[in-house]
């Protein structure tokens, strides 16, 4: 049954409507997908096998019945490791909580358990959501499926790297600045976050809580669109949660782009952009303009300060939300004469480098004399990337560009470096300070070797940004080009996961 | 800007982390060449722009002032606790002998 791990969750659910396969074989068929490979992608950082035959069996009793399913009924889904599952460890990827096991679900997984999607496990992450490469993760690297040599993104790597390895059809991140656009352009695949507010906080560990927000990764943008429209709508528990009725991400993507009028966003091009990248996102705006768009150039002029407002923003809010790991009430406990000397020894062993980096970046920031120069500054940069975009917006209805700079690049290179690790969401990152619904669709590659050797280069991804709550005409958009492109995603090459 | 080693342990102590001698020298420079980028932002932030802390406007939310669902069982409360006693948190002293 290994094909079955190559089929789209669309197509998985109409084979499992029409009886030709049942939720049990759909979920083993991954299961063993998984088994067969995780020891090269090391995507997963807790398997819940037995719980998902569980709850596949229990989906096919009930289809069996003629009861009503949930959406994603018998769809497998890797979920995050951020995410809180009663029951199952749930580390963030960080030594702090590693036999930590939650007393309740997140609202991400209640509803993904509400649709009947099938967990089947927890995936790796930088610690804290804090990386672009998944090397941050206090326990090991994922891979990327499309060469087994580079990182496949991060900081939801695991969830790409899952999706892209035919583990799983429909996978789970959060993206604070980047972290589900920039592991989707990697890996080849369809990763979208909503619009800020859009899926519930509850039970997500926070990292920066003005930015954080769920996602989803597919191998098709209406894979993806189903997995998002699974998870998101209003929750009471959580404050920021907007009150407005949901939308449908599904229907109508196959409306086209004729008359959409599509911005270019022209610092999303910048110099810094490798010249397959580029060549890649021209030949998909030229396609764009090919099926009716009217193709507008638009510009962001305070793009340039988007990352630097963020590096202040994202560690100041990271440093007080991660005051809450003090050895007291949950994780790891490093003893001390003390309560003051247990906590500052507990903080120090359980966490890793990066977040060390990021807390102090942040408790400096906040500190007494600084917060205006930099927090308070940071906090008006982010009005003025807000006004770019209206602006941008007044001019075109759904906005393009490269999802990050570069292609996946070898673990272990920008490692020593943070700030150039930084700088692979220099792109990703203003979208997130204005609460824009964002995605990235992979668009081509960055070369094709002309001896046809079978190495088409690695993936590269198109960024489409939305005004807040139109997720919709920015999904329409993707599946209008992924339909024109009809791209084989399937990784291939010298040093790729092997096809199933 | 720089940073010297105490304003380092500074920072450290302020953010209740116990930092080794070798940490405290490596993330002096680290902090300054974050912080001297993200200095930029000080280039176009205007007195007359306002600052933004949430993208999405949205203010006094409330709800109902009731218990939604059925509430955490005290066991469960403490399961992951370090070091627990009586369905209480236990931590070493706060205070020294002779306080």
């Amino acid at each position: 049954m290994s094909e079955l791990v190559t089929r789209t969750a669309a197509q998985l659910a109409a084979a499992m409507q029409a009886g030709e396969v049942s939720a049990v074989e759909v979920a083993q068929a991954h299961l063993d997908r998984i088994d067969a490979t995780d020891d090269r992608t090391g995507a997963w950082l807790a398997m819940m096998g037995e719980d998902a035959l569980q709850a596949a069996a229990d989906v096919d009793a009930r289809r069996a019945r003629g009861d009503a399913l949930g959406p994603l009924a018998g769809i497998p889904v890797a979920v995050k490791d951020i995410m809180c599952t009663r029951g199952t460890t749930t580390t963030a990827g960080s030594r702090m909580l590693e036999h930590f096991v939650p007393p309740y679900d997140a609202t991400v997984v209640t509803r993904l358990r509400d649709a009947d999607g099938i967990i089947l496990g927890k995936t790796n992450m930088d610690e804290f959501a804090m990386g672009s490469s998944t090397e941050n993760s206090a326990f090991k690297n994922t891979r990327n499926p499309w060469d087994l040599d580079r990182i496949p993104g991060g900081s939801s790597g695991g969830s790409a790297a899952a999706v892209a390895a035919y583990q799983a059809p429909i996978s789970i991140g959060t993206d604070t600045g980047g972290s589900i656009r920039q592991p989707a352009s990697v890996t080849g695949t369809v990763g979208i976050k909503p619009t800020y507010g859009r899926a519930s906080r509850y039970g997500m560990i926070a990292f920066a809580s003005s930015l954080d927000q769920a996602g989803t990764f597919g191998r098709t943008v209406h894979d993806a669109a189903a997995g998002l429209e699974a998870i998101c709508g209003h929750d009471p528990r959580d404050s920021t949660s907007i009150p407005d009725p949901m939308t449908s991400y599904t229907e109508g993507l196959d409306r086209g782009v004729e008359g959409l009028r599509v911005g270019v966003v022209k610092e999303f091009m910048g110099e810094g952009s490798e010249p397959g990248v580029k060549a890649a996102i021209s030949h998909s705006i030229e396609r764009l303009a090919a099926l009716g768009a009217e193709i507008v150039e638009v510009e962001l002029p305070h793009a340039d300060y988007g990352l630097p407002a963020y590096y202040l923003i994202a560690p100041s809010e990271a440093s007080a939300n991660l005051s809450r790991y003090d050895g007291v009430r949950y994780g790891l406990r490093v003893e001390g004469e003390t309560t003051h000397e247990m906590m500052a020894n507990t903080r120090a062993k359980g966490f890793g480098p990066e977040v060390k980096r990021r807390i102090m970046i942040g408790t400096y920031a906040l500190s007494a004399g600084y917060f205006d120069a930099y927090y308070g500054q940071a906090q008006k940069v982010r009005t003025l990337i807000i006004r770019d975009f209206q602006a941008a917006f007044d001019r075109a209805d759904v906005l393009v560009g490269a999802t990050c700079p570069t292609v996946a690049f070898p673990l272990g290179d920008k490692t020593a470096d943070p700030l150039a690790m930084y700088l692979n969401d220099v792109y990703a990152v203003p979208a997130s300070l204005a609460g824009l619904p964002a995605m990235s669709l992979p668009v081509g590659f960055d070369e094709v070797s002309p001896q046809d050797d079978g190495r088409r280069g690695l993936p590269v991804g198109l960024q489409l940004v939305g005004p807040l709550l139109g997720e919709h005409v920015m999904l329409r958009t993707a599946a209008a080009l992924e339909a024109d492109l009809d791209l084989d995603l399937t990784p291939r090459g010298h040093n790729a996961l092997e096809t199933p | 800007m720089a940073l010297t080693d105490d304003d380092v342990r500074h920072v450290a102590r302020l953010a209740q982390l116990a930092l080794t001698e070798e940490e405290i020298s490596d993330l002096g420079p680290q902090l300054v060449t974050i912080l001297a980028y993200a200095e930029k932002v000080g280039e176009v932030a205007a007195a007359d722009v306002p600052p933004t802390s949430h993208a999405y406007p949205l203010s006094n939310v409330f709800r109902d002032d009731d218990v939604v669902g059925s509430p955490m069982a005290p066991g469960d409360v403490v399961a992951n606790a370090p070091d627990e006693q009586d369905v209480q948190f236990r931590v070493p002293k706060l205070m020294g002998d002779s306080a």
